[in-house]
Parts: structure tokens; sequence; C-alpha cells
């Protein structure tokens, strides 16, 4: 296989593409450098001057309002300037094609784009264009592919985990829902694995479960009871409303009866196990909201932890 | 005009010939193997030392692109092409705009191609109106103005009921149907292969089924109608057992693979790569090595260059958008040596898997070096070491997974009917 495209020669993070490869000591660091952003939140003057002069790009090719807006806040408290691009509703419905977006963006002295698209890959495209025009000054941060990945969703999940569980080294994990389609899963597990989390779990039906998904380094499990006994940690997918009834799924009602996060599911796993949902949630379909509100949920905490780790992020991609 | 191929190695899958000796050509035709015809004064000399003298080569798949998508490829720079790579019969499948649906867009395919002068094209005509499905194309009179064969090229036919009636209507007449096995509703927007790496990259995947499913159904028709059928582009193990099988029952089916079939598989995707985005899809190590090992014991007939020229607009998009094909008319050659060298076949056996193999599916492409035969002729060296470039190719199509690599195989001269139509 080529060479890991997010490193560069000297083996450090210059776009931030999947976690699949990425080596734990970067990960780590990555947390690590989290951890004080954290706390800038809750300053009074929540910024820092790391990125001061630096134009952001958030290039958008699919519509999303809680990751844009969490990389805008995570980019302004760096002191970047950021740009928001909408571009499913501009220049590729015009004809014009993805790279032709980043050249003109790119004459704009673009210094970051943060790209998220429907189509997997799409960021790789971006980053070997970018590479093959001689412009490795620009760095990209993938905001998630189509089925793909979202590696910043991954780490911050990874974060959650982290601050909860102190050590991942003795977890276990369970993945619940649609793994098919989500990019979040497949950034997860990467990131679980590399973490040396000794057992990843993924529960779902078989319509909701990619071919050999065992390949991953997961053990499946159709019967969430089964697959939620003795966990540590929680990851509720969420479901797509169009793919709660038609060929995958009967109804939302069937599936939320099989796979949907309950009080008394939740009892079969460890008593000090979190949940957590990388939203927006679906009530009543993955997730009842006693469980959601609960004392065990990390959500909120999740989309805290998610600003400090993409300024982590932005901070160390730039700085390389 | 008489012309000699001197101190070459001549190989004749046809007549299973292997030795050195000269070829005398005169009039278009082979005028003697070996011993030069009475009273020989030769116009014209070709040195052939080092090098192989064989049949000019038969590709089955070659999409020339017109008429309506010149912007990708003209019948000028593909039939220049097929000369650089020793091809010298082709037949291009019907996807073109409009499909090759009536007589008059055959005939004038086959005049543009006579005037160009550089390859023998063989036309598959549409199966149905527009490939739509829902009429037959008028078989008779296509097969009047050139067309060797009927096909769907890549486009499916949901109506099995249909596809029973057009391969009633084509063994009427006595005409082969080309097909490709492929479930229309599995293949449904997939892009790769539905395995590990579909899983890893999140790739909307293809599953084998698609093509075994097909296969059976094929195979079921077949059993009915007793129509020949040939088989495009195979991909699978599975798919490769099924075609064993239906030959062993003595189905009268043959099959061909495209050359980036025999070497690739879906980890060659990378990170996203979309030239090795192709159609069917490069499946895992186990389904290459059965298609390397079924082109050896004669399940597959013929290897063929799938050439489809595609621009850049076509390949620097996300790779599930990106137009599958690449371009493969130079590439048949070298890449059937490739193969050949790695499994340790023969080369009189590899050669006639891309010259008497497809020749005889296409059944009128001249391919043996017999005296009285055509002298279609491929010269060339097979130690010549060369890298794969834009720069390299002839084709309009620049666009392969084998970018960069070296192969060995250069063609140092084709004959069309005697004429030189291409050397280096």
């Amino acid at each position: 296989m080529t060479r890991n495209p997010q490193l560069n020669a000297n083996g450090e993070l210059t776009h931030l593409l999947t976690l699949e490869g990425l080596p734990a000591a970067i990960v780590t660091h990555i947390l690590d450098t989290a951890e004080p952003f954290v706390s800038i939140a809750e300053r009074e003057v929540k910024k820092v001057p790391l990125l001061r002069g630096k134009a952001m790009f958030n290039l958008f090719f699919e519509n999303s309002t809680r990751t844009r807006t969490t990389f805008e806040i995570a980019a302004k408290r760096l002191s970047a300037d950021v740009i928001n691009l909408n571009i499913g509703a501009s220049s590729t419905t015009k004809g014009e094609t993805l790279l032709d977006t980043v050249d003109n963006l790119c004459a704009m002295n673009a210094d970051l784009f943060v790209v998220r698209h429907s189509q997997s890959g799409a960021p790789h495209l971006i980053a070997a264009h970018l590479t093959a025009k001689g412009r490795s000054h620009v760095h990209v941060v993938n905001a998630g592919d189509g089925r793909h990945a979202h590696p910043t969703q991954g780490l911050l999940d990874l974060y959650t985990i982290r601050h909860y569980k102190k050590d991942f080294r003795a977890l276990t994990v369970a993945i619940v829902g649609d793994v098919l389609h989500s990019r979040v899963a497949r950034s997860l597990i990467h990131g679980l694995t590399t973490m040396q989390v000794p057992r990843v779990r993924v529960i779902a039906p078989r319509t909701l479960l990619p071919t050999k998904v065992e390949s991953l380094g997961v053990e499946v499990f159709n019967d969430m009871r089964e697959g939620l006994s003795g966990c540590d940690v929680i990851v509720m997918l969420r479901l797509q409303n169009e793919r709660m009834k038609g060929a995958l799924l009967p109804s939302a009602g069937e599936y939320f009866k099989h796979y949907g996060l309950t009080g008394d599911k939740l009892a079969l796993a460890r008593p000090d196990a979190i949940v957590m949902h990388p939203g927006p949630m679906n009530r009543g379909v993955e997730i009842e909201s006693p469980v959601a509100d609960g004392a065990r949920s990390v959500i909120l905490p999740q989309v805290t932890f998610g600003i400090a780790v993409r300024m982590a992020v932005l901070s160390i991609v730039s700085a390389n | 005009m008489k012309l000699e191929i001197r101190n070459g190695r001549l190989i004749d899958p046809a007549r299973a010939l292997d030795r050195a000796a000269s070829l005398f050509i005169d009039a278009e035709m082979i005028a003697s193997v070996g011993e030069a015809p009475r009273d020989w004064r030769p116009d014209r000399v070709v040195d052939a030392a080092g090098c192989i003298v064989c049949p000019g080569l038969v590709d089955l798949a070659a999409r020339l692109r017109e008429p309506g998508f010149e912007y990708k490829a003209t019948l000028e720079s593909e039939l220049a092409a097929a000369a650089a790579g020793g091809v010298t019969s082709l037949s291009c499948p019907p996807d073109t705009d409009p499909p090759l649906d009536e007589p008059g867009l055959v005939e004038m395919l086959k005049h543009r191609a006579r005037q160009i002068g550089q390859a023998r094209v063989y036309p598959v005509g549409a199966l149905t109106v527009g490939l739509a499905g829902a009429t037959l194309t008028e078989m008779g009179e296509l097969a009047e103005a050139g067309c060797v064969a009927f096909s769907q090229a890549d486009v499916p036919l949901h109506d099995t009921l249909m596809l029973l009636r057009a391969l009633q209507y084509a063994g009427t007449f006595g005409h082969r149907v080309w097909l490709r096995p492929q479930d229309h509703h599995l293949a449904f927007g997939g892009v790769a292969h539905d395995g590990e790496v579909a899983t890893r990259l999140g790739l909307p995947a293809i599953p084998v089924a698609a093509e075994t499913i097909a296969l059976a159904k094929i195979f079921g028709l077949v059993r009915e109608t007793g129509v020949g059928v040939h088989l495009c582009r195979l991909s699978s193990a599975e798919g490769v057992a099924m075609v064993r099988g239906a030959k062993q029952e003595g189905l009268p089916i043959t099959c061909d693979v495209g050359v980036h079939h025999l070497h690739l598989c879906d980890v060659d995707i990378g990170w996203f790569d979309a030239q090795a985005n192709l159609m069917p899809p490069l499946r895992g190590t186990r389904d290459r090595d059965a298609l390397r090992g079924a082109v050896i014991d004669g399940t597959i007939d013929a290897i063929c260059s799938d050439h489809a020229p595609v621009d850049d607009d076509g390949k620097q998009v996300p790779f599930a958008e990106a137009e599958p094909g690449a371009t493969g008319l130079e590439l048949l050659l070298p890449l059937t040596l490739k193969w050949a060298n790695e499994l340790k076949v023969p080369l009189v056996d590899a050669l006639a898997r891309i010259t008497m193999g497809p020749a005889a599916i296409l059944g009128a492409a001249p391919a043996s070096l017999a005296k009285g035969s055509a002298a279609d002729v491929c010269v060339f060296d097979p130690a010549a070491a060369w890298t794969v470039c834009a720069d390299a190719l002839r084709s309009q199509g620049k666009n392969t997974p084998f970018l960069g690599l070296e192969v060995a195989g250069k063609v140092r001269a084709t004959l069309l009917a005697g004429r030189v139509v291409h050397e280096a």
C-alpha cells in the first residue's frame, strides 16, 4: 500500500484524513494537546493566538450544522480567520469540479481546508492534489467523507473515553447501530484498536453491518443484550431517517425494540458504563430519553471535548 | 509489395508452431513460412532479430468512443494505439452515443476505420434499440452492415423475458450474443468488490453474487434456447467455477477476461486510487488467482484489453464518482506477457489467448501465419522494457492503474494485410 498520505516525510501529521494507520503516539499527542484547550473554554477570554493570520476554509459539500460550527469555534478560539462555504448550494451545482474549487480557494491563500463530502475519499483526493500542485503547506482536515471516516469525531470519542475511563487497555466498548453507513463507527473502531482497547464490539442487525466487518478487529453481535453485557462504554449510532423503513429495516419501532438503548438494556453493562452518541440523536429510535439525559450519559461533554480536540488537530497540522 | 521478416522467432498458436523462421509476405498474404518463394526479391526486409513474430493481436473489447464521445478519443487516436499495441483486429462495444443500433452508424464506423486503415474493426451491435432493453434491433440489417455479434455493452437488461426473446431472435439468424454477467440490482450503486477493502474505505460494494446470479440466469436461458453466448469480463473465482461447469455440461458458451483483472485486486485501490475504478470491480486475490488459472486451462478463451479511454476529468474526482475503465490497447501484449512469465505459461499458449482464442469468438478476424492467410502480423521484442506513462501511449486515454510500472514487451512492427502500420 502507498505511504500513509497524511504524514509528512518526518512522520508528522500534516493532514488528518483518517485514524486508520495513525501511530498511537500521534493519537496520544492530539489527546494530550486537547487537554489544556478544554480549560480555555472556561476562561473569560476564550482565545489563544496559535493560528493568528491563518485562513481556514470550512468546505462543506454536504450539510452539517454541528460539525461545521464546532470547527468554526475551534478555529476562532485559535485566532484563525474562518470562511464558511456551503458548496452544496454553490459552485459544484454550477458544474465546477471539486478540484477546481480547491484551486480557486488556494488562489485566495487558504492555509487549511476542513472538508465534509458525501463521497468516501474526497479529502484524500484533495490532499493528493495539493501535493501534486506543490502546495504541501496547505493542510486538509477530514470533517466526514461518505461512509469512510470522521477522524475528529473518533478522536473526541477517544478523548471522552480516556477522560472517564483513564486506561484504554482494559476496556470493553460496544458500538451499536448502523455501522454499514457510519463513518463515525469506522473512525472510532480504528482509534480504539490503535489505542489497544482489547474488546471492541459492534451490535446491529445484519442489514446494517458491512461485509467482513470483523476484519476491522471487532466482535460482531446481533443480539444487543448479549453484546452489552460487561461493557464499559456504549456508543450509540444515529439511524438516518431514510433507513428506518424500507429494505434495511422494517420500521423504527421494531428497530427500537431490538437495538434501542433503554434503561433495562443499559443495566446489562457494567454499573459504571458510560453512554455516548455522536449526535444528533433520534430519541425513541436508537435511545430513550431517560438514558440520553441520565447520569451515565456523557453526550454533552462529548460536544465540549469536541471543540478542544478540533483545536488540537488544527494547531498540530498547521505546525507541521 | 513483397516483404520479408527475417531472423525472428515465429510463434503461430493456430498451428502450435514455435521456431526460428523467416516470413514471406506478398500481395497482402503470407506467401511462405521458412522457405523463400521461388525468385524471391523482397521490396523490403524487416529485421526481427531478438523478436517474436506472431499473428496480429485480436482484442474483443476496445472502446473507440465514436460516435458521441470524441472529446475522450477518436478513431484516429485509438486505431493508432491499436497498431502501436500490435492489435490488428478489434471489436468495439455498442455503448457509443447514439448506440450502435442502426445500420448507418455501423457503416459509417466501418468506413472511417477502413479509411484510417490501421486495424480491422468489428463492431458489436446493440441488442436492443438505444440499449434500452425494450425493443429488439434490426439484427439482420446490422449484421449486413458489419456487426459480428450483439450485446447490451455494460447497460443492464432487467427484463428476463426480453433477454430470452433477444437470444431466440439472435439465434434465429445464427448471431451470437455477448453479455456481461452482472445482476443490476445487486450491483446498483456499487463501485468496489464487497470485501474487506470496501468495508474499510466505506465504498458502496458489489457482491460476487451479482456475477454468479447473472451467470445462472444466462446459463438457464442458453439451456432453454441453445443459442451461443459469449460472456464478457469475468471477475470472480465462483464465476470461473460456474463457467467451467457450464462448459463441461456442453453449453455453447465462450468467455473472456480483462487483462487488468489478471494482475490487480481490490487492495490496489490503496487510498481511493480512481485508476483502480474498473467495471467489473477488481475483486480479491483468490478471485485474481482463479482468473489467472482459468486462462491457462481454457475456461477463459480470451484475454481482452477492455480498453476505455477516460480523460483526466473522469478520474480526478472522488473514487465512486470516477468513470470506470482504463486505457488498454497498448498494454494488452505486455500485461499478457507478464501473466505468462509469472505463471510460466509457454509463449505459444499465452499468445493463443490474444490471437486465435478471440479470433474464434469473432469468427472473422485473421489469426494465423499459415501460407495464404491475410498478413496481419505483430513483431515484438519480449525483453524490451518500457515504463507506462502518458508520453509512451498513443491512445488519447492516458489513465491506467499501471502508470509508472515498468513492463516488458515492445511492439517493433505491426503489419495489417502486409502493410506496415506501426514501427518503433
